[in-house]
């Protein structure tokens, strides 16, 4: 809500400069969240009255003034302005004057024709946008004085951030009580004198929704002039509130919509049949709105109908066919209740966002139409004339708000806020802010008032008491509470030990967008579901991320545009998965994933550089779930992915379940991903890795370890992962260890072949191995490995 | 030769010897097998049995002597080639070692943990929600109905009218409080999503969220510990404001602004008493009850933390820009 200080002040005038208004409104709950000037600065403009007025000799477009500016001698002023003519008052920039943008008036010769000043536009001043011609002022403006003066500029415009229950607060009215209520002052209103009728014309009401409208009231005026200009005043007040003046009728409307906070309608009468019914809208109802859209109705909006058809959307936006236009002679002025209820939503629903919805879906005071339609006309009388018809109200009392009584209990008061205030200064907060208070034992019965139609329970009276009462006046203390030790299960480990795995291990951790590009996503993960948002960003944030890869690559892509080569990034979070079986339809299930490009290590002076590999990564999450204590349980099986190289890609596996994914980005996609140079990703579900058992103590063996080496060859089609697993999986005896720690290829093993040489180290716990008991463990490793693979021994 | 000149002489060519095979070889001729020396003893017998122990004794202290200044300059060598080993070993120690390069934390990561530990050192535990929320625990059961004008202050992303991308993290109050009775004291940090990008918003962006409720949770109280994060998280006493504010799940309700150094208040919180319908819809005893709850933007605090000015910074993974913290 923006509002003109002034106008404020005519209300009620605390003695506080703006700064300090603005600071008390904020520390109130009404955030001010900007003070501007309602104009910019500009010096030595004043009012001046064409008194002559003829063609520039040498410009068509030109025109040469004579300018009465309270001098002796009128100023010659050469103006281009259309509007230009003998006898309009204006706003003149004499010789010396200074406007906004620092444009300085100097004595000027215009194709030959002295100036001495200029006539100014609105937008020359930097009132508004409004430069189609110059200012003019009305006829008893007083030639000589000061512009400024003589428009009160020096004013702000506050613009208050208002919370969605303080929609009393959305006009002078309510801002002026609040402001009397942190001052204490009374509040002064402008007079509202009731206007009587003088013709009889009336329209009947029908209140077809009760529910819905439970008051409306209408009133004809007859025989306006829709010509009249709204009076400077009135438009100066709107201008300072950011509304366009646009026509008598519309600003008067918008006028008490300012002043009151509370929404008209002005329609044109004779575009009116019969009685006004407040109902519901009918199933593909057609309503053509005044901004020229037409929008299909149904049973969940309200409208405003004559017997024909709807003519607006009720507290939400009026209709092209019934609207006031340049010829309208008669109006039919609203003025309604409308149950919040009722309008709450419908306007978003059809992409609106109208001053009246925003006050009618919050609230008004269900009290107030009688005194918004009296202001209305006699504004309306006052500068359109005509004359006025009675008031027509259609009432359904059973459903008007009646004011509320809430129970108000001191020891509650005390028990939420933490610190008791006197009783008497409780009660003398609820009277100031309009309740009706009576105490009694237990505290306050409280009742309030109509415009406070967000109070309806004891924590609002409570918020009351305690703001009115100064937040800043509640003192701090500590919390107690009862000592209780948060369980700590030490099987569990926590994805950030997982991360700071992958940190010692050069791996920057990075934080990127849930939603993806689906381009991405379907150029890693082919035609997988993802979750869609129908409203995104852009389309590039769009796709709910079924991976961390997206998100990763992406990362890299944008460093490498930025001449960073080598990186390493990690991420935890959710990865999303249309599921069916699922809450909500999507598994939502935590992933670690990282991602490398570049150099394995970084130029380094004494080591050869080289790229990236496949282990480098594999060696990154061995260490990853080495912090399971059981690294053995996951297993790395050759296994093709869209996103990875056929060639360089595995699964991990735990048992029988695939918790993971290892590999190079398939070189296919690298271009579209705009990644440079092979790139090495992997995946694992956290909840698949971050368990741990405690550890069982065994006895360190004191008996001598012995090792034995094997040189096998065997056709390079089975993976040493196989190999080793076969040996672990024979349960040779007291075998306490098994590297492999050579491969070999090339001469003296045959073409298909490779040589891997194994380390066995052998001990038993009890006492020293004998010479046999190593012999036969390692001819049994040999035996199941020539059956089983084919294998020979090195010679 | 007397004997005195063959030690002489042995003593010439040990101090000769430069490399320990010279000196070996000296040590041969003097007291090997056929040594000068040892041929010396063998030429005893010819002397009588008077004169033979006199002269024994002085043979074995010339044969003492010869091998007393072979050890020495035995010792000599050894540690002359020591020392050339050693200055051939030499090395410039001010080359860069060798080390893998560490990486470190996203500064919004270092954020939530530091607001973690600061909490949960007061047995607040950390409770995770998930992020595609329904309207039930997004909305409803925080008191914001269908159609409540706060609804559309969120800009929410919405997958159907029923589900959408949690717009705060203060839902997980709600599946906490669903499953549990008080005491209870929670934080719960995490990723939110407002459908709003420009300079100083991005459509995803974390909040933690806290919540503590007891018997006697009082607003004094929630003063008191959100006064104390804030000058424990920055580590100054900078002055701190609550002005009261509305949010639909708490009443009374404040936003916290704390003053920057240029005089400015910035508003770096939200916060309020736990709102009755609140507890009543999760079953809480409203009356036997209070609770308070708080929501903070870890973006906006992260960046008066580390002087961060651009929003948008945290998440394009800039490596220049992240190595900064770590």
């Amino acid at each position: 809500m923006k509002f003109s200080e002034q106008w404020l002040r005519t209300w009620v005038n605390p003695a506080l400069d703006s700064t300090e208004l603005a600071e008390q409104l904020s520390m109130a709950g009404l955030e001010v969240d900007d003070i501007t000037p309602v104009a910019e600065s500009f010096s030595k403009v004043v009012v001046g009255e064409v008194v002559k007025c003829w063609q520039h000799p040498d410009a068509d477009k030109l025109q040469v003034t004579e300018v009465d500016i309270g001098t002796e001698e009128p100023a010659t002023i050469v103006c281009g302005a259309p509007n230009c003519r003998t006898g309009i008052k204006v706003a003149v920039a004499t010789v010396g004057a200074v406007l906004p943008g620092d444009f300085k008036i100097k004595k000027a010769k215009l194709r030959g024709q002295p100036s001495l000043g200029m006539l100014c536009s609105s937008s020359e001043l930097g009132l508004t946008d409004d430069h189609e011609g110059i200012i003019e002022l009305p006829a008893d403006a007083p030639v000589g004085m000061d512009y400024r003066k003589y428009l009160e500029l020096d004013d702000v415009t506050l613009d208050v951030d208002l919370t969605p229950n303080r929609a009393d607060c959305l006009g002078i009215r309510g801002i002026a009580r609040e402001v009397g209520v942190l001052n204490k002052l009374a509040v002064t209103e402008p007079a509202m004198a009731p206007v009587s009728a003088t013709t009889d014309s009336k329209r009947a009401v029908v209140l077809d929704a009760p529910a819905a409208c439970p008051r409306y009231l209408g009133r004809v005026v007859e025989n306006i002039n829709i010509d009249a200009q709204s009076p400077l005043w009135l438009t100066e007040r709107l201008r300072r509130s950011g509304v366009r003046s646009i026509d008598p009728v519309v600003d008067i409307t918008n006028y008490v919509l300012l002043e009151l906070g509370h929404p008209m309608h002005a329609f044109d009468q004779d575009k009116l049949q019969g009685a006004v019914h407040i109902r519901h809208g009918h199933k593909d109802e057609k309503l053509t709105l005044l901004d020229g859209n037409e929008v299909t109705l149904d049973g969940d909006v309200l409208v405003i109908a004559d017997e024909r058809q709807a003519l607006a959307m009720a507290g939400i936006f009026g209709g092209e066919a019934s609207g006031v236009t340049s010829s309208t002679k008669n109006v039919f002025l609203e003025s309604a209740f409308f149950a919040p209820d009722a309008i709450a939503g419908r306007a978003r629903r059809f992409g609106l966002h109208t001053d009246a919805s925003h006050r009618y879906e919050r609230g008004v005071d269900p009290q107030l139409q009688r005194t918004a339609m009296e202001r209305a006309t006699a504004l309306l009388l006052e500068i359109c004339g005509g004359e006025a018809g009675p008031i027509v109200e259609a009432a359904a009392e059973e459903y008007i708000p009646k004011p509320v009584t809430v129970t108000l209990r001191e020891e509650r008061l005390a028990r939420v806020l933490g610190i008791r205030i006197e009783n008497s200064e409780v009660t003398e907060i609820l009277e100031r802010l309009g309740f009706t208070v009576k105490a009694n034992d237990a505290g306050w019965q409280v009742t309030v008032p109509t415009f406070r139609f967000d109070i309806s329970i004891e924590e609002d009276l409570i918020e009351e008491v305690a703001r009115i009462y100064g937040y800043h006046r509640i003192q701090a203390s500590a919390p107690a509470a009862r000592l209780q030790m948060i369980p700590r299960q030490e099987r569990l480990i926590h994805a950030t030990s997982f991360k700071r795995v992958l940190l010692d291990r050069g791996y920057q951790e990075a934080i990127t967008y849930s939603f993806v590009d689906p381009k991405h996503q379907a150029t890693l993960f082919g035609d997988i579901e993802s979750l869609i948002l129908p409203f995104p960003i852009s389309v590039e944030m769009s796709a709910m991320r079924v991976s961390l890869w997206p998100g990763l690559l992406g990362a890299v892509a944008h460093n490498q545009k930025r001449q960073q080569q080598s990186l390493a990034f990690c991420e935890t979070g959710l990865r999303f998965l249309p599921d069916s079986q699922a809450e909500n339809g999507v598994r939502q299930q935590p992933m670690i994933g990282g991602v490398r490009a570049g150099k394995a290590f970084g130029e380094h002076w004494s080591d050869a550089d080289r790229p990236v590999d496949f282990y480098d990564i594999k060696g990154d999450v061995e260490a990853l779930l080495a912090l399971t204590t059981d690294a053995k349980q996951f297993r790395f099986v050759a296994e093709q992915h869209p996103a990875l190289h056929p060639g360089q890609s595995a699964a991990i596996y735990r048992g029988g379940a695939r918790v993971g994914y290892i590999g190079a980005v398939h070189p296919q996609h690298e271009k579209k991903l705009g990644l440079n140079g092979r790139t090495f990703v992997f995946e694992l579900e956290l909840d698949a890795i971050s368990q741990r058992p405690v550890p069982k103590a065994q006895p360190v063996s004191k008996y001598p370890m012995i090792r034995r080496d094997l040189a096998l060859v065997v056709k390079e089609q089975h993976a040493a992962g196989e190999i080793l697993a076969a040996i672990e999986n024979i349960g040779v005896n007291h075998l306490v260890g098994l590297n492999l720690f050579d491969v070999y290829q090339g001469p003296g093993v045959a073409e298909g072949h490779r040589s891997l040489a194994l380390s066995l180290t052998l001990q038993h716990a009890e006492r020293t191995l004998e010479e046999q008991e190593i012999n036969n463990a390692v001819a049994a490793i040999v035996e199941m490995l020539t059956s089983e693979f084919g294998a020979t021994l090195r010679e | 030769m007397e004997l005195n000149d063959i030690v002489a002489a042995a003593q010439a060519a040990v101090a000769k010897a430069n490399t320990p095979q010279e000196l070996d070889q000296v040590r041969v001729d003097y007291l090997g097998k056929k040594g000068q020396l040892t041929e010396q003893l063998k030429s005893l017998g010819k002397l009588s049995a008077e004169e033979r122990p006199a002269a024994g004794q002085a043979i074995n202290q010339a044969k003492q002597d010869v091998q007393q200044v072979i050890n020495a300059r035995n010792d000599e060598l050894k540690q002359a080639q020591l020392a050339e080993k050693l200055a051939a070993e030499r090395i410039d120690v001010s080359l860069p070692g060798r080390r893998p390069q560490l990486g470190g934390f996203h500064p919004v990561t270092k954020t939530i943990q530091r607001i973690e530990a600061f909490f949960g050192d007061l047995g607040f535990r950390v409770v995770e929600g998930p992020e595609v929320e329904d309207d039930f625990h997004n909305f409803d059961a925080l008191n914001i109905p269908a159609n409540h004008p706060a609804r559309a202050d969120h800009d929410t992303f919405y997958f159907t009218p029923k589900t959408m991308l949690r717009t705060q993290t203060s839902g997980v109050q709600i599946r906490t409080m669903e499953t549990e009775q008080p005491p209870l004291r929670i934080i719960s940090p995490g990723r939110v999503y407002r459908n709003d990008y420009d300079q100083t918003h991005t459509p995803m962006f974390h909040q933690v969220e806290g919540l503590m409720v007891d018997t006697d949770v009082s607003f004094t109280q929630l003063k008191g510990i959100l006064e104390d994060f804030l000058v424990n998280f920055f580590e100054e006493s900078l002055e701190v404001r609550f002005r009261p504010s509305y949010f639909p799940f708490t009443e009374p309700s404040a936003e916290v602004d704390v003053r920057r150094k240029d005089g400015q208040w910035l508003e770096v919180l939200g916060c309020g008493m736990v709102h009755p319908s609140v507890l009543t819809a999760v079953g809480i005893d409203a009356e036997k009850y209070t609770g308070f709850a708080f929501g903070m933007g870890v973006e906006r605090l992260t960046m008066l933390r580390y002087g961060v000015n651009d929003l948008r910074a945290f998440f394009e993974n800039d490596v220049r820009f992240l190595k900064q913290f770590n």
